[in-house]
C-alpha cells in the first residue's frame, strides 16, 4: 500500500510537471504565435479583436507571468484547452474529443492484437530454441529497426495503389456521415485494416523479442528442470511453468503500451490521413496551431502517466516481491 | 519501463585479469551478429563520409527529365523535379550519421553523469536525481520534440540532436543507477573506500569499467531512437527541409505523391537505408546483450553442429562445446547443466 501510495504522489508530480512544461514551452521559445494568426488574417482583424486575442490566449503581456499560469490552470480544470488556430472559433477540447475515439479504438485494437501475437509467437520461439525457429529473430529484427510510417508507405503502395483493394487514406467513406449504422461501421472497418496491419507488424517484433528473451532466461531456471523431470508434459512445462514467469515483463510492458495508444503512432495515422490525434497534430503543426499542439500534448501525456499507473498496480499485483521492498 | 526489467548483473569478476580481458574481448568479435552488424554500420559511416564526393549530381539541383523510374544515367530514378535520388541519399547519409551519433553521445554523457551520481551517493541526490530521470522517462518524447521543433523557426542538425538528446538520455540513467546500486557494496569497491581513495576515483576506475557493457548498449539504443527521431521530424516536415536526410526525401514523396504515382523508387531506397543502419546497430546491441547474458547466446548458429555430435538443443540446459580454440570461454558463460 505504502508502495502505491509513494507511485501516486510520484505521478502527481509528475503531471504538474508537464503540465508547466506544457504552459512554458511558448513562452520561452523565440516566436509569437498570435502574430503569426495575425498575419495569416492580414488586415482583417482590428486592433481591438488583436488585443482580445492575446488575452484570449493567455498571452497577455501586461499580466504578470504567476497570474497567467494561474489562470491557465483554472481554465485547465474548467476543461478549457483554448481556441484552435487553424479551425478559429473551435475549442481544442471539441476538436480532441472528435479525434480521439478513432485513435483509440484503431491502435488500442492493433496493439492488443500484436501483444497477443507476439507473446505467443515469443513464447514458441523462446521455447523452440536452436531450431529453425530461431531463424524469426533477424526478420523481427528487421522490422524493429525501420520506422512504422515507412511500413505504411510501402503497404499504402502495394495494397491501395498498385493492388487496389484497400483506401488509402480517410477514416471512412466519404460519403457517409458519422453514426452508428451498420453501413458507417462496415466502412470504418474496412478502412481501418491497412493501418491496423501495419501497427501490428511494425510493433509485434519487440514483444517477440522481450518473450523470447525472458523464455530463455526462465527456462533454466530449476523449477523448470524440475517439471521436466517429474515427466510432466512439454506443453503443460512450457505454459505452465516457463511462460507463467516469463511473462511477467512483458505484461508491465503492456500496460505501459496502453499509454502509447494515443500517443505512440501518431505518424502511421499522418501517413494514411486516418482522422485521429497523430494526423490532427500533423496539420496543428502544418498549421503552427500551438493551442491544439499543447492540447494534444496533454492528452498524450496524461495518457502514459495513466498508462504507467496501471503498469504499476499490474505490477504489484502479479508480483508480491515488488510490494515487500517498498 | 517503471519497474519492470532489471539488466542482468554484470559479473565483475570476469575481464579484470590481462590474459581473460583478452579473451573475452576476441569472443565479442567472434559473435557473427556483432561482426554482420559492425560491417553494415562501416559502410554506412564511409558513406556518411565521402557521400557528397560520389554522388553524381547536386541533389537539389533540378532537371526537365521530370519522374524517372531508375536508369542507366540515374540509378535510382529521379523525382518529380527530376532531381537525383541516389545522390539525395548519399548526401543525406551525414546528416542522419551526425544527428544520431551527436544526440547518442550528448544523451550517453548526461546518462552516465546522473545515473552514476545517483547510484553511488545514495540518499537526498538520488531522491532528488531519480525523480527527475522518471519525469523525463514519462513524459512522453516525440509529441514534445514535435512540439518544441515546431515552435522554433528552423530547426537545424544540432538543435535538432540537443533536443532529443534531452529527452532520451533518461532511460540510460535508470539503468546505470541500478547496476551502480549493485555495484557499490561490492568488495573491489569497499576495499578501494577503505584504502582512502577519493570517490571520484573510485566512481572513474573501480565502477566506470565495469559498467562499460551496459553503457553501450544504452549508447546505441539511444542512437537508434535519435535517427528515427530525426526521421521522423523530417518526414513530418517539422525541420529545416532544405538540409537532406532521408527523411527530408521520404517528406518531399510523400508531398508530391510519390505513393499516388506509383514511384516507388522514390521512398523504397531511402527506407531500406534507414531499416539497414536500424538492424545493424540492433545486431551490434545483440550481441553485447549477449556478450552480458550468456543465456541468450543462440544456438541456433551451429544447430547443425549440435545435430553432427548429437546434441539436442533444450530448454533449461545450455551446451556449451568445448573444442580446442574455445577455451577462452568465460567462467560466467558456463552452467551447471
Amino acid at each position: 500500500m505504502r508502495y502505491l501510495l509513494r507511485r501516486g504522489a510520484f505521478y502527481l508530480l509528475t503531471a504538474w510537471a508537464a503540465i508547466t512544461l506544457n504552459f512554458f514551452i511558448p513562452r520561452m521559445l523565440p516566436g509569437d504565435p498570435v502574430r503569426s494568426l495575425i498575419n495569416r488574417f492580414q488586415g482583417r482583424i482590428s486592433v481591438e479583436a488583436t488585443e482580445s486575442l492575446y488575452i484570449l490566449f493567455g498571452l497577455d503581456e501586461e499580466r504578470p507571468l504567476w497570474r497567467q499560469y494561474l489562470d491557465y490552470w483554472g481554465n485547465l480544470f474548467s476543461g478549457d484547452l483554448g481556441l484552435s488556430f487553424a479551425y478559429f472559433p473551435t475549442p481544442v477540447s471539441d476538436i480532441i474529443a472528435q479525434s480521439l475515439p478513432w485513435t483509440l479504438v484503431l491502435v488500442g485494437l492493433s496493439t492488443i492484437l500484436s501483444f497477443l501475437l507476439g507473446t505467443m509467437l515469443g513464447i514458441w520461439v523462446g521455447w523452440r530454441r536452436g531450431t529453425w525457429a530461431d531463424g524469426l529473430l533477424p526478420v523481427t529484427n528487421f522490422f524493429a529497426a525501420i520506422p512504422y510510417f515507412w511500413i505504411g508507405l510501402l503497404a499504402i503502395a502495394l495494397f491501395a495503389v498498385v493492388w487496389p483493394v484497400f483506401p488509402a487514406s480517410g477514416g471512412y467513406d466519404g460519403g457517409l456521415i458519422p453514426s452508428a449504422t451498420p453501413e458507417f461501421i462496415g466502412s470504418a472497418v474496412y478502412h481501418g485494416i491497412l493501418p491496423a496491419v501495419t501497427i501490428i507488424i511494425s510493433s509485434m517484433a519487440g514483444w517477440i523479442l522481450g518473450m523470447r528473451n525472458m523464455m530463455v532466461t526462465v527456462s533454466s531456471e530449476d523449477y523448470v528442470t524440475v517439471a521436466h523431470a517429474k515427466g510432466l508434459p512439454e506443453r503443460q512445462v512450457m505454459i505452465g511453468y516457463a511462460a507463467r514467469n516469463a511473462i511477467l515483463p512483458n505484461i508491465s510492458g503492456f500496460a505501459l503500451s496502453l499509454g502509447f495508444i494515443v500517443g505512440g503512432t501518431l505518424v502511421t495515422e499522418m501517413v494514411f490521413t486516418y482522422p485521429g490525434i497523430g494526423y490532427m497534430l500533423y496539420q496543428a503543426v502544418g498549421a503552427k496551431d500551438y493551442p491544439l499542439m499543447q492540447g494534444f500534448f496533454l492528452v498524450i501525456t496524461l495518457s502514459v502517466l495513466v498508462a504507467n499507473m496501471l503498469a504499476d498496480i499490474a505490477y504489484a499485483v502479479l508480483d508480491p516481491r515488488t510490494r515487500q521492498e517498498a | 519501463m517503471v519497474t519492470a526489467v532489471e539488466p542482468p548483473a554484470v559479473s565483475p569478476g570476469t575481464g579484470t585479469g590481462r590474459r581473460s580481458r583478452r579473451g573475452t574481448g576476441l569472443m565479442f568479435l567472434r559473435n557473427r551478429k556483432t561482426v554482420t552488424g559492425l560491417i553494415i554500420l562501416a559502410f554506412f559511416i564511409v558513406l556518411a563520409a565521402i557521400g557528397d564526393v560520389i554522388a553524381p549530381y547536386d541533389p537539389s539541383a533540378t532537371s526537365p527529365v521530370g519522374l524517372q523510374p531508375p536508369s542507366a544515367d540515374h540509378l535510382l530514378g529521379t523525382t518529380s523535379l527530376g532531381q537525383d535520388i541516389l545522390s539525395q541519399i548519399l548526401v543525406g547519409t551525414r546528416g542522419v550519421l551526425v544527428v544520431a551519433f551527436l544526440a547518442g553521445v550528448l544523451a550517453t554523457v548526461l546518462s552516465v553523469l546522473v545515473g552514476i551520481t545517483a547510484g553511488y551517493l545514495g540518499g537526498t541526490s538520488d531522491e532528488v536525481l531519480s525523480l527527475v530521470s522518471n519525469i523525463f522517462l514519462v513524459i512522453p518524447a516525440l509529441p514534445l520534440i514535435i512540439i518544441v521543433t515546431g515552435l522554433l523557426p528552423s530547426a537545424g542538425g544540432l538543435t535538432i540532436a540537443l533536443i532529443i538528446a534531452l529527452t532520451g538520455w533518461a532511460w540510460g540513467s535508470r539503468v546505470l543507477r541500478a547496476q551502480t546500486l549493485s555495484l557499490r557494496r561490492r568488495d573491489f569497491v569497499e576495499a578501494a573506500r577503505a584504502n582512502g581513495e577519493s570517490t571520484w576515483r573510485i566512481i572513474l576506475f573501480e565502477i566506470l569499467p565495469n559498467l562499460t557493457a551496459v553503457i553501450a548498449s544504452g549508447f546505441i539504443g539511444t542512437v537508434i531512437f535519435a535517427m528515427l527521431s530525426e526521421i521522423t521530424l523530417a518526414f513530418i516536415g517539422v525541420t529545416s527541409i532544405s538540409d537532406w536526410n532521408w527523411g527530408t526525401i521520404l517528406f518531399w514523396a510523400q508531398s508530391n505523391q510519390a505513393l499516388a504515382m506509383g514511384a516507388w523508387w522514390w521512398f523504397v531506397p531511402a527506407g531500406l537505408c534507414i531499416a539497414g543502419v536500424g538492424t545493424a546497430l540492433t545486431l551490434i546491441n545483440f550481441g553485447i546483450d549477449e556478450f552480458v547474458n550468456p543465456r541468450l547466446r543462440s544456438t541456433g548458429q551451429n544447430a547443425k553442429v549440435l545435430r553432427a555430435k548429437k546434441i539436442r538443443a533444450r530448454v533449461g540446459f545450455t551446451p556449451v562445446l568445448r573444442d580446442t580454440a574455445a577455451t577462452a570461454e568465460p567462467s560466467s558463460g558456463r552452467e551447471s547443466a
